[in-house]
């Protein structure tokens, strides 16, 4: 059996559902979106992801309609869009405050949109049933918004944005009011109705673990500009710079000069008077040019002993240990100062962990582990 | 129930008697069935017989309460158009002047608006009557009507709005559906200001009705000017009564609102629990 990987991305006859071309959007001097192109496929899942001001919301607020383009042009199905007001775009949008209207009941909410398109009475409660349902709702269609939780208010501004089956449905920080637990949950059900439905959706969010749990592919923004967009694995594993590999997850950079030393492998000199490291890349590095090395911490093995089949392996002193449960981070201090974060899981019990604060310790990991990137 | 001090008891009573001991004593006179006003001569109900056969006085009250609601209702409506651009608007050209100029009658001598008001009317040629009296009362009770009600739109969620835009409403169908039910109250208690202004007014109707209409403050304190009859007393004491009446409800209505909202809130966090 064959299993098909959704990836219209990689496919060069694809028509995207969303093009932007050279889109900038200014707010007097401020430069918001800054001259961006992107591409977002039918039924895809795909996340906005980035610090408070890195022009996620904008991005979407020009796809609803409620921002104007300053230059450049937005395409939904290969039309330009740039001038349709909200109320007559096949996009809905859930609010990061999701909005509901205070004086209509839930069955009234989700309703709202139904009866603006002047739709039938029969063809309305049928949708609306449909909505309660799938959004697990179906005993509170008569409450109004302040007679119901914080989770049940967040799938009744789903369900209400996805009633008029929307080619495409932006949701701002959906799950921000949430707390932990619930937040995880709801991730996976947003999943499987963005799945059942087939509906694109575009997620804006600042908080990487949910981009990484519910989109097929991630763009990471800075300041009005999309530095990398990617699958989720390929964001982690293969960061196309510095900036990507420390905003997503946890990352140890150490930087060094590279010195090619046979066919992709470079000696790195990271401080003087140590031995250098050795690294395996794609990318080619002139003799002399600065690079940095970004390595997991869980990639970095930790142990008493030198090891002796590792690439690299470095002395230092456990400065600090991080016992979160299921996993410890220990803080090693190299002879020049820096501190390396190397993560292990505990599959032990905690008193019979042999490492413990001010330890000699080695750290080591493999000539591939780590990604070599330029700036 | 925890016993006041005496301190407490005494600026209690002090405070009461200032606000309530004069318009007691009025109260009680409009019952008084002698003529002569400070004579107390027996408990009556003659006067609000008299008050009743009096046309001067019903027909001064009608005018009164006809003027109230036309100029509370155009206040309403101005009123609240205004609020919504000044809160609404955004950045536009004299934003600042004009809402600065829009508060300005709260703070202008009324004497001034009167007069100036009058100078307009004989200017543009309209004779004084009802319509002068209700042009000159939504002219200044639209300001407070605006206050109250660009207070609640400060406040107002923006996204509910843009919720409604999205889903397919035109702008005038999102503050139809969704601004005008949600800020409702905020209108209803501009309306309630506007009314009671209206009702009281006294300085801007005399320079602004004319012999064919007179409000009831007008003809009240004409007719006190002559001496204060009994008839006045049991007028008054209607006027308290149908202010209190409302106030009562009203705060009875909000209290209820209040413990339902409570109720709700409550049921809704132990069915999340």
């Amino acid at each position: 059996m064959t299993q098909t990987v959704f990836a219209p991305w990689d496919d060069p006859n694809e028509k995207p559902l969303i093009r932007f071309q050279n889109v900038t959007k200014r707010f007097g001097e401020f430069v918001a979106i800054d001259d961006l192109t992107l591409d977002i496929f039918e039924k895809e899942f795909f996340a906005l992801l980035g610090p408070s001001g890195c022009g996620k919301t904008t991005m979407m607020r020009m796809l609803a309609g409620f921002e104007s383009i300053s230059e450049g042009r937005i395409e939904l199905s290969g039309k330009d869009i740039g001038h349709v007001p909200p109320n007559k775009r096949a996009v809905n949008m859930m609010f990061q405050s999701y909005a509901l209207f205070p004086h209509l009941s839930v069955w009234d909410n989700i309703a709202f949109g139904l009866r603006r398109d002047r739709k039938s009475k029969s063809e309305i409660d049928a949708r609306v049933d449909e909505m309660l349902k799938l959004t697990r709702l179906e005993k509170f269609g008569r409450r109004k918004p302040h007679q119901i939780s914080g989770g049940q208010r967040q799938r009744v501004a789903l369900a209400r944005s996805l009633a008029k089956a929307p080619k495409l449905l932006l949701l701002d920080e959906p799950l921000g009011a949430l707390d932990k637990k619930l937040r995880q949950d709801t991730q996976f059900e947003l999943m499987d109705i963005q799945e059942s439905t087939g509906t694109t959706f575009v997620i804006v969010t600042h908080d990487q673990e949910e981009a990484m749990t519910v989109a097929s592919r991630v763009a990471v923004m800075d300041e009005g500009r999309i530095i990398q967009v990617s699958t989720p694995a390929n964001i982690y594993e293969y960061p196309n710079s510095v900036y990507v590999a420390d905003f997503i997850g946890d990352v140890n950079i150490i930087d060094a000069t590279a010195t090619p030393t046979g066919e992709n492998t470079y000696a790195l000199n990271w401080i003087d008077g140590q031995p250098p490291i050795t690294a395996e890349t794609k990318t080619t590095f002139s003799t002399g040019q600065k690079a940095h090395l970004a390595i997991r911490p869980e990639k970095i093995r930790i142990s008493t002993e030198k090891p002796d089949d590792a690439a690299n392996a470095l002395q230092g002193k456990v400065l600090d240990i991080a016992y979160l449960g299921n996993l410890s981070t220990y803080h090693v201090q190299l002879p020049g100062g820096q501190v390396i974060k190397a993560q292990t899981a505990n599959t032990r019990r905690i008193a019979r962990r042999d490492i413990t604060w001010e330890d000699p310790v080695w750290i080591s990991w493999s000539a591939t582990a780590g990604v070599l990137l330029e700036h | 129930m925890k016993r006041m001090s005496w301190f407490n008891v005494t600026s209690l009573t002090l405070g009461f008697a200032f606000l309530y001991l004069p318009m007691i004593i009025l109260v009680i006179y409009s019952f008084n069935a002698s003529k002569l006003v400070t004579v107390w001569a027996g408990f009556s109900t003659r006067w609000y017989g008299e008050l009743i056969q009096n046309e001067a006085f019903l027909d001064a009250a009608w005018v009164t309460i006809k003027v109230a609601v036309m100029s509370s209702t155009l206040a309403t409506v101005l009123g609240t158009m205004a609020a919504y651009v000044l809160v609404r608007g955004g950045r536009f050209l004299g934003r600042t002047l004009f809402s600065g100029m829009i508060y300005a009658p709260l703070v202008m001598p009324e004497v001034i608006t009167g007069l100036s008001l009058l100078l307009l009317f004989i200017g543009i040629g309209l004779d004084r009557g009802v319509l002068t009296i209700v042009l000159a009362h939504t002219t200044f009770s639209m300001c407070y009507v605006s206050v109250v009600v660009s207070s609640r739109l400060v406040t107002f969620d923006r996204s509910l709005e843009e919720a409604a835009l999205d889903l397919g409403c035109s702008g005038w169908d999102a503050f139809r559906l969704v601004t005008l039910p949600i800020i409702a109250p905020a209108v209803i208690s501009g309306w309630l200001l506007a009314f009671t202004l209206s009702l009281d007014d006294l300085v801007i109707a005399s320079f602004t009705s004319g012999p064919s209409a007179t409000t009831l403050p007008i003809k009240i304190f004409s007719a006190v000017r002559l001496g204060v009859s009994p008839e006045i007393n049991a007028l008054s004491t209607i006027m308290i009564a149908i202010v209190a009446i409302g106030v009562i409800t009203a705060s009875l209505v909000t209290k209820r609102n209040a413990i339902r909202a409570e109720a709700d809130t409550r049921a809704a966090e132990r069915a999340q629990a």
